[in-house]
């Protein structure tokens, strides 16, 4: 298995007491990657219950420009709604390898909760999800979601009631609960083995966006582009790019109300190195040394530190990080249901604005690729209101 | 780090273990934190464990979080704790003083200046929660270099390996916990096996204080008995003054009172006597 870090990033911050269950899961996992039963069990429920090759859809009318060109790689059409789905059914058969009969997860958008609670349902695993308080506000049908799978949710009201401190209060469960929970963490960050575990059980999205380019074009992308907030769907889909040089990885933060203000969540664009849930990475933190609440639109990106691979592309310059307002997600948002019948989650329109951004400037021919990780049924309600508000 | 071995050795002589309170630093405010502490000194803890406020204390249940919070609140940082270490030196220069934090407050600072502080303003230990030994060697060099002691958790469930390496740095003392879990009295203490207090004590680790849900005398007496040096009670204390937030007079009574048993119950030869002293307590 890879070392515990990525260039100087990563590693493993967490008490003591979570060593062995960190050092438990990091065995379960290699052996689960060597073992062909294991990964024949997760590459089966990946095509025929979560439906897996998703499709890679050419845009018709989304790119501003003829000489750009930009695919939509449809995580949004997996079951659950987002790429989430992958990594969990992953990590909830570890669990079972494991003989654990218990999970616990953490969730933002809700997103990771459900996908959590389904692949638990499927397994027969208990399942217990922490949720901010602000969080389950603002997704209401995604807590319900989740109640209907079966799965215990609790309100966080500690700190800013967001993801943050969803994890926060996952780590302590976990700290006493170990020998018989696993903590199925939803994104490329925490602790190592985490950010290994979940970037390996998403790499199918860019292996299988290779695959289909190469098909429909014949060639590789100049440039893929995802969304960023913890950073699992981007690394999915970088891992198997990162080799090819001549594609180029950009990964889209969540710039809020603006990077000039302090209500945003870019974490790589903003902030500064330090250690946050177990990992040294970049962090939104005061000079002192305290975590600053993050702030997006997009509950799911609404995290104040990034998965350590990430904070290592960037140091090392093989991936460039960008940031998107919340304003401009809203209008790629509206703008690729209307032009392409396709309604997005708040999360994926950062990286879709992006794209746009990107048609509108280029001089030359470019072929692009974003990766569209969720749909935006959960988001309806909350932008329905967000632009009654605008128009009032 | 001499304080701790003139501590444990005069503790020996008199036959009693150690009581070491743990507070997080600026609770409720600055001046009043100065305050308590002082009270849990004199009122017999032989040594002090601080905390310093963070946001995310994620090895902590909800009642140091919650001092923490009260703290930030207060506007206390960094600077303001070690203020207040400083004066508490300067009072009572004999007394070993850890501190208890979370790594990226010490990586904010950088390494080498925080311990250079820390050393300056009279701290004698530095526990960082997040930082399990195999994370260790940075913080232990910076540690060393200023003659503070790194000090090490050992969980029930740790590994001979880590136990081992463990026991090549430890100095000062070593933090056993009692249980799983994070901080807090929702989940009492349990004792760990003696043969964990036998293995530290073959591998010479520096003497261990139990620690994590330590709040009635009987706890203590069962610590003692099983080979623990001491312990150290943090949410129990520190509920006595969320218990008694409104004023810092009921704060500092409770707290005397609570110091003055949890102290009587290391003596030694008075552990046959603790339980029924304990029941009149409870």
């Amino acid at each position: 298995m890879s070392t515990a870090y990525f260039g100087n990033f990563g590693g493993a911050f967490v008490p003591e007491l979570l060593i062995p269950a960190l050092d438990e899961l990091e065995q379960a996992f290699v052996d689960a990657q060597k073992d062909a039963s294991f990964n024949e069990e997760f590459f089966s429920l990946l095509e025929n219950y979560a439906g897996r090759p998703t499709p890679l859809t050419k845009t018709r009318n989304l790119s501003s420009n003829p000489l750009v060109t930009i695919y939509l790689k449809r995580e949004d059409l997996l079951h659950g709604g987002a790429h989430k789905t992958n990594q969990v059914l992953g990590q909830a058969l570890l669990t079972k390898r494991m003989g654990k009969a218990r999970v616990i997860a953490e969730t933002g958008a809700g997103q990771h909760g459900v996908a959590t609670a389904l692949a638990c349902a499927l397994l027969k695993l208990e399942c217990c999800i922490y949720m901010g308080a602000k969080d389950c506000q603002r997704q209401q049908p995604n807590v319900f979601r989740m109640r209907l799978l079966g799965a215990k949710v609790i309100p966080v009201n500690s700190g800013s009631g967001t993801l943050k401190d969803a994890v926060n209060e996952a780590l302590r469960d976990w700290s006493a609960n170990y020998e018989g929970s696993h903590y199925l963490l939803g994104t490329a960050a925490g602790p190592h083995p985490f950010p290994t575990i979940v970037r390996e059980f998403h790499r199918m999205i860019g292996a299988e966006t290779k695959a289909q380019i190469l098909k429909k074009e014949g060639r590789l992308p100049d440039a893929v582009i995802a969304c960023v907030g913890g950073g699992s769907n981007a690394i999915g889909m970088f891992a198997d790019f990162i080799d090819e040089e001549n594609v180029r990885l950009i990964g889209v933060e969540p710039a809020g109300k603006g990077l000039h203000t302090k209500e945003h969540g870019a974490a790589l664009c903003q902030g500064s190195t330090g250690i946050l849930h177990g990992t040294y990475t970049h962090i939104m933190q005061d000079i002192d040394g305290q975590i600053e609440e993050s702030y997006s639109v997009s509950a799911g990106l609404d995290y104040p530190a990034v998965g350590p691979q990430h904070s290592h592309l960037k140091d090392i310059g093989r991936a460039e990080y960008v940031a998107v307002t919340d304003d401009e997600a809203l209008q790629a948002f509206q703008y690729l249901a209307e032009s392409e019948g396709i309604i997005p989650a708040l999360e994926s329109s950062h990286a879709v604005a992006h794209a746009m951004k990107i048609a509108d400037q280029a001089e030359d021919e470019m072929l692009l690729v974003v990766n569209l990780s969720g749909r935006g049924d959960k988001d309806l309600d909350y932008v329905n209101q967000l632009l009654s508000k605008e128009a009032s | 780090m001499t304080r701790y071995r003139t501590m444990f050795a005069n503790l020996d002589r008199k036959q009693q273990g150690a009581f070491v309170p743990y507070v997080t630093l600026g609770d409720p405010t600055p001046e009043a934190s100065l305050d308590i502490i002082e009270t849990l000194i004199n009122a017999g803890a032989d040594g002090l464990e601080l905390g310093f406020p963070y946001s995310d204390p994620i090895a902590d249940g909800p009642i140091i979080q919650a001092s923490s919070i009260r703290a930030l609140d207060a506007g206390v940082r960094p600077k303001e704790c070690f203020d207040i270490i400083h004066k508490i030196r300067n009072r009572y220069p004999d007394i070993p003083i850890g501190i208890l934090l979370y790594s990226n407050l010490v990586l904010a600072k950088g390494l080498d200046p925080f311990y250079d502080q820390a050393a300056s303003s009279g701290v004698d230990s530095v526990l960082i929660a997040d930082v399990p030994v195999k994370e260790s060697q940075p913080f232990c060099e910076a540690a060393i270099k200023h003659s503070i002691a790194p000090i090490f958790i050992v969980p029930p469930n740790i590994t001979e390996a880590n136990l081992q390496r463990i026991s090549k740095q430890s100095e000062g003392y070593t933090y056993l916990l009692s249980r799983a879990g994070v901080t807090g009295t929702e989940s009492v203490a349990q004792m760990p096996a003696a043969e964990l207090i036998k293995k530290l004590s073959h591998y010479k680790t520096a003497p261990p204080l139990l620690g994590f849900g330590i709040s009635r005398p009987e706890h203590i007496s069962s610590a003692i008995n099983a080979g623990a040096k001491g312990v150290i009670s943090g949410s129990a204390v520190v509920k006595k003054i969320e218990e008694n937030i409104e004023s810092l007079d009921d704060i500092k009574a409770a707290l005397n009172d609570f110091t003055s048993i949890m102290k009587a119950a290391t003596y030694y030869q008075r552990q046959t006597r603790i339980k029924v002293h304990a029941e009149e307590v409870i």
